[in-house]
């Protein structure tokens, strides 16, 4: 009986713009910062960091960095992986290049290499569409993690062809390098996570938001009631790999600590991103969180109870989990092709209406 | 039933102020590959009237509005608007003249509210920096709240208060006509363009319509064009008529002259060639 | 003659053979394409399963082996037979139509009139779950794969094109098995063809392809033709499967040549068959030359990796449409 709207009643625009019309969603959300910001980082320990938190908190950066992309400007990309390199490597060369570079600076000035890269390949979504564009992608995907694979100025001539992140630290915490604590890259992440989220959501509601979803939703139409394409389309690469990059530079330097290109970056990686905002809600920031805590959790899950519980070799489980992720990709599309958000906004209409059933 | 009669600006029986010419076509061929659409047509628009295109199917009256609005390209011919030749010009550009249309198969963005639809029509007036955008408060949400005012006047307007916060996918067709004259609204264009406004309608809807396009004509002075196959209606409603068939220009003056004349009764309604 | 000259040659050759599997492998996209509008991702997926199906049933493995023993604690691997290989291509062909109609079944039919772009992204978690399934019915490792092909260097191109250099030539260096696989990916483009020429069920095919509703109107069933084209694209993923097999062993890279077909697609337009051939042989000299004149001396190799890609993406930039794919009139 508490969630409610009746009652909740908006006076102005500005109210009824916001990003939760219900108060009790309002105060969810509160809650939910509260537990991750103030109870989270006294209770948590290095496995869950690095199983479940860490990259829970980093993919979820890169499944809004696609969802904006694809999920609200309609643009499919499959070198989510290529882009995620770019901000690894740039995170890596300005690292090494300026030690006294603050990391987070670092982090952010990768994010917008990553830009540029991103808007450079999103210069033939002008003239290709569709899945043409999807492919299309894939030579950025290709091309990046050849480069990065060859170009031995990009990990320094290192003799492994590795990349590994030197120690850094923000007011005297260590972020990045061996010796690092759960809870400061937890909230070093954690802050990054909720800020680009805020951004995002501000992003997607206002003029540039919907110019991106009227190309989405019909192209044509949206050129004839005065959207610039070429700036729409752009736009959206370069803030959606912006997203990325950064995810790849936290990926490289606080969670993974040294990566090699080839086995990083792959193609699998772009999948991976694509799947978590199919599964959890195309055009959804919320969505882009579920899907992210979905195929981080998935395989963790199989693993504890298939080989920790039930002794199975681990590259069962592994062929387990591909069949059940694809399974389960194929069987959102067919059902519930806006995905996790969709089935918890479902919820949340059955909810406010509870206990009457209409 | 020259041009020459509507040289000067004029006043209509029922009182509205018809002014200079605002659009332009002179001599416009468009061709696909072997097919001609539109072949060497020329005629005008006037500031404030209702300028209605009538043809059978074919006759390339949805190419002609997709001439006025950048959408085709012609390969003969000039554009001239507020006196000013057409250049090279892309759709949106054109949008930003003050050009609006709507479509003959709806195109709304099926993703979106009605009220979010209506505020796409608003995105040429809305130019915040991506900066100011990403902080939401301050000049981002300021001008959210401006343009939204205007929108809902144009709900208003339209009569779908209720429907705001329906996607539009789920509405009904004459439904979404209305939201898509709303969408087109929005822009506050000087010049209307309305593809089958009325297509697939039934009487009342038909009357809902046309009342909308002449409190619009009539209230924001729009000057509108429109292609219409009801005949009833464009003669009720139009101030002047251009009758094409198969590309061609076959007639163009007020309704009565245009229904009197013998080419156009011969398109419309067949004749015996001996 | 001189010697760089004919190596130079003998790239080409090699690039020309590689582009007649590209275009075999593109060739099952299209079909796919053209008949249901779908952008198939898991056809290099379909040619692994194909293949790794072959291997097992030929040499009696038993199928989950793995999964049982894990289960039920056993130690189970194979049945103690070997099947002769014709006998199990014949199975294995069962097979991939039994899978063409669950396809039918449980994914197409419930995705007709959905957009391209989700059809596609279907295809991925398809290709996803088809290959965790192949593995988990058949074992991970990489196999050998035997079909009676002989392998190697071709003793009697080289002997006999010798003369053609100087002392340090040896004559062409080509591998029987590309050779053979050449002759057969050019037998099946052909029959491929001819069938979609000549028979009902290639008009019927055709006819899907020009216009889906005019074809349910003259009594088409989509549906079966789905099942046909499907099947048809399994055989096709069955024969570069067992090439590409037979080359480099059955091992997950092989699924990949799905991503070698693409770009051929992309060049020679989604919609067509001789588009298909010849973006395969343009791709695959392309690539195969560009390596060894600008890529190994000057940009330290392996970029055939994103060659055709790039390729593809320029040549795209100026005639979206492809090599011979109709051109779009966007329409309003």
């Amino acid at each position: 009986m508490i969630y409610r709207e009746v009652g909740d009643f908006k006076t102005t625009y500005r109210a009824d713009g916001q990003t939760f019309p219900i108060r009790f969603d309002r105060w969810r959300y509160y809650a939910v910062l509260l537990v991750a910001f103030a109870v989270v980082p006294f209770i948590i320990n290095d496995y869950w960091l690095n199983a479940v938190l860490l990259p829970f908190l980093i993919y979820s950066i890169a499944a809004i960095g696609l969802n904006i992309l694809t999920g609200y400007c309609g643009q499919v990309s499959l070198g989510t992986g290529g882009f995620m390199a770019v901000g690894a490597y740039s995170c890596y060369k300005l690292m090494t290049g300026f030690p006294d570079l603050n990391i987070m600076i670092c982090v952010l000035v990768s994010g917008i290499i990553t830009a540029l890269v991103g808007m450079l390949f999103g210069l033939p979504s002008l003239r290709i569409k569709g899945f043409y564009l999807a492919v299309a992608t894939l030579a950025a995907q290709f091309f990046l993690v050849w480069m990065f694979n060859k170009v031995a100025w990009f990990y320094n001539y290192s003799a492994s062809g590795q990349i590994n992140a030197p120690e850094r630290t923000m007011f005297g915490y260590k972020i990045t390098g061996a010796e690092t604590s759960a809870p400061v890259t937890y909230l070093f992440c954690l802050v990054l996570v909720v800020i680009l989220a805020i951004v995002a959501r501000n992003l997607t509601r206002g003029h540039l938001g919907r110019s991106w979803m009227a190309i989405r939703d019909m192209d044509i139409a949206a050129e004839i009631i005065g959207v610039n394409p070429l700036k729409a389309k752009l736009t959206a690469f370069g803030i959606s790999s912006f997203y990325i990059g950064v995810a790849g530079a936290l990926l490289f330097a606080v969670y993974l600590g040294a990566v090699e290109v080839g086995e990083v970056f792959g193609i699998q990686k772009s999948f991976l991103v694509l799947f978590m905002i199919i599964i959890g809600g195309l055009g959804s920031i919320f969505g882009s969180f579920a899907g992210a805590a979905f195929m981080v959790l998935l395989p963790v899950l199989l693993k504890n109870v298939l080989v920790g519980t039930l002794g199975w070799p681990t590259d069962i489980a592994t062929h387990l989990e591909f069949a059940i992720v694809g399974a389960l990709i194929v069987m959102f599309l067919i059902l519930e092709p806006h995905g996790l958000a969709q089935l918890w906004r479902i919820v949340k209409e059955k909810l406010r209406l509870w206990p009457f059933p209409h | 039933m020259t041009d020459a009669a509507f040289q000067e600006s004029y006043t209509t029986p029922d009182g509205r102020k018809i002014g200079d010419v605002v659009m332009e076509m002179k001599n416009i061929s468009l061709r696909f590959g072997g097919v001609t659409a539109i072949k060497d047509i020329s005629f005008d628009i006037r500031e404030g009237e209702v300028r209605a295109i009538i043809g059978p199917n074919g006759a390339g009256k949805s190419s002609m509005l997709n001439v006025i609005n950048g959408f085709y390209h012609p390969q003969e011919g000039e554009v001239w608007f507020r006196g000013e030749k057409r250049g090279p010009m892309k759709p949106y550009q054109i949008a930003r003249q003050g050009i609006a249309r709507t479509f003959q198969n709806i195109a709304l963005f099926k993703g979106m509210s009605t009220l979010d639809n209506i505020m796409t029509g608003r995105l040429i007036h809305m130019n915040t920096s991506i900066a100011s955008q990403a902080f939401w408060k301050g000049p981002a949400e300021r001008e959210e709240i401006e343009n939204r005012e205007r929108v809902e006047k144009i709900i208003d307007f339209l009569e779908i208060q209720t429907i705001r916060k329906t996607p539009v996918g789920s509405l009904p067709y004459g439904l979404q006509k209305r939201v898509e004259l709303g969408r087109a609204l929005a822009s506050d264009p000087s010049l209307l363009l309305l593809d089958e406004p009325m297509a697939g309608m039934n009487v009342e809807e038909k009357e809902d319509m046309s009342r909308f396009i002449l409190d619009v004509n009539d209230e924001f002075g729009t000057t509108i064009a429109l292609i219409e196959h009801d005949m009833g209606v464009v003669m009720d409603i139009s101030d002047r008529v251009v009758v094409m068939d198969y590309g061609a220009k076959i007639g163009d003056g007020t309704p009565d002259e245009v229904r009197q004349d013998e080419k156009v009764i011969a398109a419309y309604l067949g004749v015996s060639h001996d | 003659m001189s010697a760089d000259f004919l190596f130079g040659v003998e790239v080409l050759l090699n690039g020309l053979m590689a582009g007649v599997m590209y275009s075999l492998v593109a060739l099952g996209f299209v079909l796919i394409f053209k008949a249901s509008g779908i952008f198939n991702y898991a056809q290099g997926v379909m040619a692994l399963f194909a293949a790794q199906t072959l291997v097992g049933i030929q040499t009696g493995l038993i199928p989950f082996s793995h999964l049982i023993n894990a289960m039920l604690g056993t130690k189970i691997h194979h049945f103690g037979w070997n099947v002769p290989t014709f006998i199990a291509i014949l199975i294995t062909i069962g097979i991939m139509v039994l899978f063409a109609i669950i396809v039918e079944k449980l994914i197409l039919k419930h995705l007709v009139n959905q957009e391209p772009i989700i059809l596609f992204m279907a295809t991925i978690g398809l290709a996803y779950f088809l290959e965790g399934f192949g593995d988990l019915m058949w074992g991970a490792e990489i196999k050998k794969l035997d079909v009676g092909i002989p392998q190697g260097g071709n003793l009697w191109i080289e002997e006999s094109t010798a003369f053609l250099g100087g002392d340090d030539f040896y004559g062409f260096y080509l591998d029987t098995l590309d050779i053979y696989a050449t002759v057969i990916a050019v037998i099946l483009v052909a029959s491929l063809i001819l069938f979609s020429q000549y028979t009902k069920t290639g008009r019927a095919l055709r006819a899907v392809a020009d216009d889906h509703q005019a074809a349910l109107s003259v009594g088409i069933s989509l549906r079966t033709i789905w099942v046909i084209v499907w099947s048809i694209a399994g055989f096709v993923a069955l024969v570069a499967g067992v090439m590409w097999g037979a080359k480099s062993g059955v091992q997950f890279s092989l699924s990949l040549i799905a991503l070698k077909a693409l770009p051929v697609l992309m060049l020679g337009g989604f919609t067509s068959i001789p588009g298909a051939i010849i973006g395969g042989l343009i791709i695959g000299v392309g690539e195969k030359l560009f390596e060894f004149l600008i890529g190994a001396p000057f940009l330290g190799g392996a970029t055939e990796n994103w060659f055709a890609y790039m390729l593809a993406l320029v040549f795209l930039i100026f005639r979206p449409q492809g090599l011979f794919g109709e051109k779009i009139i966007e329409r309003v």
